[in-house]
């Protein structure tokens, strides 16, 4: 038994964490950790209500390992964006204007 | 408290205050193996929660490749070894950035906590097998859908990483311009 209201004041806070890195970073490896942080949260979110449900379809811990391999692509894809942007301008800094 | 309380609320509080500190420090590489922390603990989270599968997954593809993945980005954009101020934005912006963050935390966190925060519940629908035999039965066609996913992605970080870079600005700039300007109207 446990309650509900633990794993739910994580996903807040989790949440609010990526948000802020997404907003407060200028490195664009940085900002990555920002979304990761979010999807996390997203993800915990799935768990917890897969977990206390009786859906015979078992979606949330289903669609929780879904999201952990989208991620993985799209981290494959932004690595490659960022070493691209790297190699054109010589910096990875967000808040500098493109030439 | 039950036991599951305690033990979640010792996991999460380590997962919520490294959280933080892998978007707030000023070291570029801790702040990805501040993540590492997160992600494990995380994965911690999820067995109290009777998702062993989702656990043991979470550890091999989140803190086996996701991070080693942002750590070879680090080290390919020459990331500085120690604090670098410069990575993060002026007072403002962070300001701001905490003020959404914040508002982000505590409207999921009231909606949330609103609507399901009360109830004492039992964690007995996570068992591996009956998992593995939805995700190997009603849900096979997305999964199948996931693999292709995947070597699109490959296929795409490719192509993008091996895409002609520019030679210098003034070489390149007239003839972006000139597709730009070809397709805005």
């Amino acid at each position: 038994m446990i309650h509900l209201a633990l794993p739910l004041t994580l996903v807040a806070i989790l949440a609010g964490a990526g948000a802020y890195g997404v907003i407060a970073r200028r490195n664009a490896v940085l900002v990555l950790i920002g979304v990761e942080l979010i999807l996390n949260a997203a993800n915990l979110l799935l768990v917890t209500m897969g977990s206390v449900t009786a859906d015979p379809l078992r979606s949330g811990h289903v669609l929780a390992l879904f999201v952990i391999t989208i991620a993985a692509a799209e981290v494959g894809v932004a690595l490659a964006v960022i070493l691209a942007l790297f190699r054109d301008r010589g910096h990875v800094d967000l808040s500098e204007p493109g030439t | 408290m039950t036991t599951l309380d305690v033990l979640f609320a010792a996991i999460g509080l380590i997962a919520a205050a490294s959280a933080v500190l892998a978007v707030t420090t000023r070291h570029l590489v801790h702040a990805a193996l501040w993540l590492v922390v997160t992600l494990g603990t995380l994965a911690g989270c999820y067995l109290v929660l009777g998702a062993e599968l989702v656990a043991l997954v979470q550890l091999l593809v989140y803190v086996g490749a996701v991070v080693v993945l942002v750590l070879f980005a680090l080290m390919l954009t020459r990331a500085p070894i120690g604090p670098s101020p410069e990575h993060t934005s002026g007072p403002v912006q962070r300001a701001a950035a905490a003020v959404a963050g914040a508002g982000v935390a505590g409207l999921l966190g009231a909606v949330l906590l609103t609507a399901l925060g009360g109830r004492l519940v039992s964690t007995r629908e996570g068992r591996t097998h009956g998992v593995a035999e939805q995700l190997f039965g009603t849900w096979v066609w997305p999964f199948e859908l996931l693999s292709l996913l995947l070597l699109v992605a490959l296929i795409a970080a490719f192509a993008v990483s091996r895409m002609p870079s520019a030679t210098g600005p003034e070489v390149t700039s007239p003839e972006r311009r000139a597709d730009e300007a070809v397709e805005v109207p």
